[in-house]
């Protein structure tokens, strides 16, 4: 098969599907739009996040939202951070340049549940926090928390004047006592914090924001030893002095990605939540994103769902290929003569093995699946696309997997292992969820085992041998690369 | 909610969805400037500068500036700042000598309204304009301000490169000669765009600057960048 024949294929089945009518991989589904969310927080069975004004959403999976959580007291720009029973939201009111200042309020309140319809939920007012008097050149708005070695902090402020760093207790949410506020950056707004390695994150908006296509927001990062700082980019530049590396900016259809939130799942994968200032396939309105987070050199850059398109599945335990357990079909070649040539003897191209010839021999049924020397066949290039209307985890959507130009599926089997099944079919188990990790490899898991297993992911068991098994972090035996033929 | 208020949220963000709510595409016009607000003093921000010539700070940024009050120039967004833009806003004389005289401190110039020129020592890296129009009660929105000092380089520099940041706008003259433009909607970002090389006199060098900005905070800095990008300290600057 030829690389043309390859991208024909790509096309033809990118058509067939309708992609071009199926969101990009990065967009989440149902009506995710919001301003200004808070970190993604799991409560009763949800994941919820607030936004600008009373509102928020919540997802059951992280990849369809919707509108329904509620929270008193408006302002904006809330953060939410669960700390033992509680859920301590924090928000600003006033300021933020609206009603002509820039005098404002961080409030901080909890309640035990984030579903108002748990008889859990109920906002209980802790107090002020922090704020600007509308005369300092100081801003205090969008707040976020950060809790690290038992340290509850506080990042809060915008592009009029400093980031400010504060220490809340976190068994009350009040102000520790005595506890002055430290200027960690300028020329940000829609600050986050993370911890990782001894390292402390100051990650926060850049650009110009509430202008639609036009608006230049993206999100940048500094790091120090302590949470106050001083926090340097990548070049030593000081955050105080306007530095900051990046970390996201517009991609594809989504324009003006601020205020990022971390989401820590299972197994060590790592996303972040923003919300994109136009989503260019929804007239332009603000909604929430989710994209994985990687880790390179120590510092943290969005990552990508993984493309539609054909591509090895390369093992990273043994660089070995994920591919149908099927005879092995030579290209015919003269070995002779190809080391008896003499150099100036002419040459000639040799076609790609063809999807004829290599599956002429396959069963017709459901086949096994294998690691193996990639040699690029046919038998060994898989196309994925996301499928429509099928959901999706946290920020990708289920995606299948086929042999290109076939309809043979790769599909989770009741004992535990891996095949390719004829025809997909839209079952649980041939969906596949494929998280990229902090190292920029997948993890690629099906959305339901025959038996009702869970949790279990695509694993090189051997060299040679993928199955399905719990997924190890630290192990290389469940990452996976996509690469281009 | 004000149309400027809502202007200010597109300039700055923050948690800005009430901007949302007023985004037109005819937002990028001009509007009567703010009054002026109580002067505040500029004590925290500056300095007056002192007698003898003035050093960089350790990292290389000039500190010692002549400052005009600020210029009115009603803009309620900072998205307007395109290059285009900005070189006639700034090209434009406001007053006589405005790019060939050299100022002094108290002097007062004639431009659409009197406005005196002041010797300060800045205390920060950056030179605060918002700071300083607002400490001197004068508008901080909508503006266009003035900067002058001169650079003595004890030796002829080659391949020395000015770099400035600003917010939001500005361009940058050195020995009379355009050094540097940054334009569009910025943040005040050190090293953010730089010259080309180019050669730094013995003696006397002349920095002039504009700067404009619609609503927020506005300030600058600027230092030299040796050919290995090592900041230039070993210079002084004087305001005659």
């Amino acid at each position: 098969m030829t690389r043309h024949i390859l991208t024909a294929l790509a096309l033809s089945l990118a058509a067939s599907l309708g992609l071009a009518a199926v969101p990009a991989a990065a967009q989440l589904q149902g009506e995710p739009f919001i301003h200004d969310p808070s970190t993604v927080t799991f409560s009763d069975g949800r994941w919820y996040t607030f936004g600008t004004r009373q509102g928020g959403l919540v997802s059951d999976d992280g990849w369809t939202w919707r509108s329904g959580p509620v929270r008193p007291g408006g302002g904006v720009a809330p953060d939410v951070i669960k700390i033992g029973e509680r859920y301590y939201m924090a928000y600003a009111v006033g300021g933020g340049g609206m009603s002509g200042g820039h005098a404002s309020q961080v409030k901080i309140m909890w309640t035990l549940s984030l579903d108002p319809k748990s008889p859990r939920f109920g906002y209980h007012d802790v107090g002020v926090v922090a704020s600007s008097d509308g005369v300092e050149t100081a801003d205090a708005i969008d707040p976020a928390f950060l809790l690290a070695d038992g340290r509850l902090w506080l990042t809060y402020g915008t592009y009029f004047g400093p980031i400010r760093v504060i220490e809340l207790d976190p068994k009350t949410g009040l102000r520790v006592a005595g506890n002055q506020p430290v200027d960690v950056a300028i020329d940000m707004e829609a600050t986050a914090m993370m911890y990782r390695d001894g390292w402390y994150y100051l990650l926060g908006t850049h650009g110009t924001c509430c202008d639609g296509p036009n608006s230049t927001y993206h999100i940048r990062v500094g790091r120090a030893r302590s949470p106050l700082g001083p926090y340097l980019d990548h070049m030593g530049t000081p955050l105080l002095k306007g530095g900051g590396k990046l970390v996201v900016s517009a991609r594809g259809r989504d324009i003006g990605p601020g205020h990022f939130g971390l989401i820590e799942l299972p197994g060590g994968v790592e996303k972040f939540s923003m919300h994109y200032e136009a989503d260019m396939d929804r007239s332009g309105r603000s909604v929430l994103g989710i994209a994985p987070l990687l880790w390179r050199d120590g510092w943290p850059v969005a990552g990508e769902n993984v493309a539609p398109g054909t591509y090895e599945i390369a093992s990273e335990r043994s660089g070995y290929a994920l591919g149908l357990a099927t005879d092995f079909v030579r290209i015919p070649f003269d070995a002779r003569r190809s080391f008896m040539a003499k150099p100036g003897d002419p040459v000639a191209p040799l076609p790609d093995q063809t999807l004829a010839q290599d599956s002429a021999g396959w069963p017709q049924g459901r086949v096994r699946v294998d690691l193996a020397d990639y040699m690029v066949r046919p038998h060994q290039l898989w196309t994925i696309a996301p499928v429509a209307d099928a959901g999706g985890s946290f920020g990708a959507p289920y995606y299948k997997l086929t042999i290109a130009g076939t309809t043979r599926a790769l599909a989770a089997t009741a004992a535990g292992e891996v095949e390719a099944v004829p025809a997909f079919t839209g079952a649980a188990e041939q969906l596949w969820r494929v998280d990229q990790l902090t190292d920029g490899t997948y993890r690629i898991m099906p959305k339901a085992v025959p038996g009702g297993r869970t949790g279990l992911a695509l694993v090189a068991a051997g060299a040679s041998t993928p199955t399905l098994a719990a997924f190890d972090p630290i192990s290389p035996a469940g990452r996976w690369t996509f690469r281009t033929p | 909610m004000t149309g400027m208020v809502r202007m200010m949220r597109l300039a700055r963000g923050g948690a800005a969805w009430l901007a949302l709510a007023g985004a037109t595409p005819g937002m990028a016009g001009q509007q009567a400037a703010p009054a002026p607000t109580p002067a505040t003093g500029i004590a925290p921000y500056f300095q007056p500068a002192g007698a003898t010539p003035g050093a960089p700070d350790a990292d290389g940024f000039l500190r010692r500036w002549l400052l005009l009050e600020p210029i009115v120039k009603p803009n309620r967004t900072n998205t307007v700042f395109t290059a285009s833009y900005v070189r006639e806003a700034l090209g434009k004389e406001y007053f006589p000598g405005q790019f060939t005289a050299t100022p002094r401190d108290g002097q007062i110039v004639n431009a659409a309204e009197p406005l005196r020129w002041h010797a300060l020592d800045s205390n920060s890296f950056d030179i605060k304009l918002f700071n300083l129009a607002q400490g001197l009660g004068k508008p901080t929105y909508g503006v266009i301000f003035q900067a002058y000092t001169v650079v003595d380089s004890p030796r002829e520099m080659r391949d020395v490169r000015m770099a400035v940041g600003s917010n939001a706008a500005s361009i940058w003259w050195l020995n009379g000669k355009e050094a540097v433009g940054l334009f569009n909607d910025r943040r005040m970002v050190m090293d953010d765009v730089l010259s080309d090389r180019l050669t730094l006199r013995k003696g006397r060098n002349v920095i002039r600057g504009a700067v404009i900005n619609g609503p927020g905070l506005s300030d600058f800095c600027v230092r030299f960048l040796d050919a290995e990008g090592k900041p230039i300290t070993a210079v002084s600057t004087v305001l005659r």
